[in-house]
């Protein structure tokens, strides 16, 4: 009888998102939390596959907040906000290069792990 | 043969060395044999053919040995006559006839050295006095006026002397505290140093200004300073040799007691083997436990039942060396149940120390708390009135006298401490407000040799016994043994290892913990 194998395996894709910023009072918000940062211990960081990755990843995003909205997910890794490398900065210049208070609109390079699965078929004889 | 046998067997274990035994079977007799009764009962005619060499050391202590085992020992030994026992007389002979050659041969060298050292003191201090009155002397109108420079030197003179005086008087008249066997060797040098010194000093003067009669009194005064300083560099000298070079530890020497094997170690400087020999022994008197041959009667009574167990029988009787590997591998195979024996023995002596030592801690805490009592009630009566601590420990201590008794009777310890001992240090401890904790603190565990009345000590008289002339100085790997009659401390030296330490320049910030966050922000 043929033997069915199932697979899953993760695969990282690339997105570009675009989140308008909210105002709230005299703040531009855009609802989600970023943890990580070269300064941070990445041994803790419970979104990252590979447990040396210092980089920026999406802790929390608040619900109907301007980042839910623009499809944001939580775990996601930011490689670029507005063509600013966030691979390799500390926690706290991320979060300025996130909040500059004269840019409406941030332009996010993520990257996203989703897990797939395939179904294979084999012949076993 | 059975029955002589049997007449054999009928005495017990103490009295193996008593007349009657000794009258019967003189010649060849293995003097090993303790539990005879054991004998008589075995399957095998024990017929003792050839005996191995008699130890004198271990018949002469098994016969002491059984002391220890009952507390009423005094009671049931038997006498130990002369004859027996050849190796006591051969000893007492040796005490006797040291003792005779010593009293007499060490006063002569020691007084000899010092009348030659002091002799030559006062020789060198009066020196520089002589220089410079002898010209005032012999030619005093002759001489050119002494100015104020001259006076000057006058004073440093004086005071020079004065300090070398004070100095040599320091380093070098004190009490002696020991005796050594060779010529101290770095003494002997400066002494010799300082003669010629001034020999040659002698030697200018008289030729160049007693014989010219040289007017400049000036020049010798300053002379006589010369030699003053010179001196003083000497002295300098002497400090730096004799004192300082042994100061700085450059050797470990760990002391060993033949005996029971405590072991101490101890570190020392440049000395010569003597010197060190010497303080070795200040140490042991101070750092060792009190000799005592009553606590190794175990371990001799369990030798000499390993030797008994084995009899050899030498039917062709040529084959000498055959013999002791054939009694080692006998032992070997035979199975023997003495360590069993050894770890109950140990296990319930342990106990026994253990409950003797409870019971007595509690009779002196009674016994002190009485004296509290007894104190307080004394203060009520007639104040300001002290009771005599004398008259206090007298009463508290037939409350505590069998206690304590039993206990030092149990560790051996009983014929260490008098009854008049034990009543002086009680009242010692009572006018001191001591706890009883303190006043049982001589007795609970031996204390070192100096603790002791110097009749207990065993150890008064001492031999050096080297390989190397004791007046080299250490180096590594040395073994040196003093000896006295009872027990011998072999002290063997090494040299402490060269450390080498080196520095290294390390990032701060690579071997310090840093404390990394995990913090979430949000945007």
């Amino acid at each position: 009888p043929p033997v069915v194998v199932i697979l899953s395996y993760f695969v990282s894709f690339q997105q570009r998102i675009e989140i308008h910023k909210l105002r709230q009072g005299d703040n531009l918000i855009l609802g989600f939390s970023i943890g990580g940062g070269i300064d941070q211990d990445p041994t803790q960081n419970p979104f990252s596959e590979d447990k040396t990755d210092k980089g920026i990843y999406v802790t929390r995003v608040t619900e109907g907040g301007p980042a839910e909205v623009a499809g944001l997910q939580i775990g996601d890794k930011i490689m670029q906000v507005n063509g600013w490398d966030m691979t390799m900065v500390t926690h706290d210049q991320a979060r300025k290069r996130l909040t500059k208070r004269n840019e409406e609109v941030v332009r996010l390079l993520v990257t996203r792990q989703s897990l797939q699965k395939a179904v294979q078929q084999s012949m076993m004889s | 043969m059975s029955t002589a046998m049997d007449t054999e067997s009928t005495y017990s274990g103490y009295s193996h060395y008593s007349g009657h035994s000794k009258k019967a079977h003189r010649q060849g007799r293995d003097r090993h044999k303790s539990p005879r009764s054991k004998d008589g009962s075995r399957s095998e005619k024990s017929v003792t053919i050839q005996t191995p060499p008699a130890e004198p050391l271990l018949g002469n202590d098994a016969s002491r040995a059984e002391e220890g085992q009952d507390d009423n020992w005094g009671e049931t030994t038997t006498a130990i006559t002369g004859t027996s026992e050849h190796s006591i007389s051969q000893e007492d002979i040796a005490r006797i006839s040291k003792d005779l050659e010593d009293s007499v041969g060490l006063d002569c060298k020691r007084y000899l050295g010092l009348t030659v050292a002091a002799v030559l003191g006062l020789l060198v201090f009066l020196t520089p006095i002589a220089f410079i009155l002898l010209p005032q002397i012999l030619w005093r109108d002759d001489l050119e006026p002494c100015g104020t420079v001259c006076e000057g030197l006058f004073i440093s003179v004086a005071f020079k002397l004065l300090i070398l005086l004070i100095g040599t008087w320091a380093l070098f008249f004190r009490q002696p505290k020991a005796d050594l066997p060779r010529v101290f060797v770095f003494r002997a040098l400066l002494l010799v140093l300082i003669f010629l010194f001034v020999f040659s000093y002698w030697l200018f003067y008289g030729v160049r200004i007693l014989d010219s009669k040289d007017t400049n009194y000036q020049g010798i005064v300053q002379y006589a300073v010369s030699l003053v300083d010179a001196l003083l560099f000497i002295h300098y000298l002497a400090i730096v040799l004799l004192e300082l070079r042994q100061l700085q530890p450059m050797f470990t020497v760990k002391v060993v007691r033949s005996t029971d094997g405590e072991s101490r170690y101890y570190s020392l400087g440049h000395l010569s083997i003597q010197r060190a020999a010497l303080v070795v022994l200040e140490n042991y008197y101070k750092d060792f436990t009190v000799y005592n041959p009553t606590l190794l009667t175990a371990s001799k009574s369990r030798a000499a039942k390993h030797m008994a167990g084995l009899k050899v029988y030498n039917v062709d009787g040529n084959n000498a060396s055959g013999q002791s590997r054939a009694m080692i591998a006998a032992a070997a195979r035979r199975r023997d149940s003495s360590h069993n024996e050894l770890y109950y023995e140990e296990a319930d002596h342990e106990r026994r120390v253990k409950k003797r030592r409870a019971r007595l801690v509690v009779a002196v805490e009674e016994a002190f708390t009485h004296i509290k009592r007894l104190q307080a009630e004394e203060q009520q009566k007639a104040p300001g009135e002290m009771m005599d601590p004398r008259e206090a420990a007298q009463a508290i201590f037939p409350s505590m006298a069998r206690a304590l008794q039993k206990y030092l009777r149990t560790t051996r310890q009983q014929q260490y401490h008098s009854m008049e001992s034990i009543l002086q240090h009680l009242s010692f401890c009572i006018t001191n407000n001591m706890t009883p904790k303190a006043f049982l603190e001589r007795y609970l565990s031996p204390g070192p040799t100096l603790q002791y009345d110097r009749d207990r000590w065993f150890s008064k008289q001492w031999t050096l016994v080297s390989e190397e002339a004791v007046t080299s100085g250490l180096q590594d790997g040395v073994v040196f043994v003093l000896k006295c009659l009872d027990f011998s401390l072999v002290v063997n030296v090494k040299k402490i290892p060269f450390i080498k330490l080196s520095e290294e320049f390390i990032d701060p910030k690579s071997h310090k913990f840093v404390l990394r966050l995990q913090s979430e922000t949000s945007v």
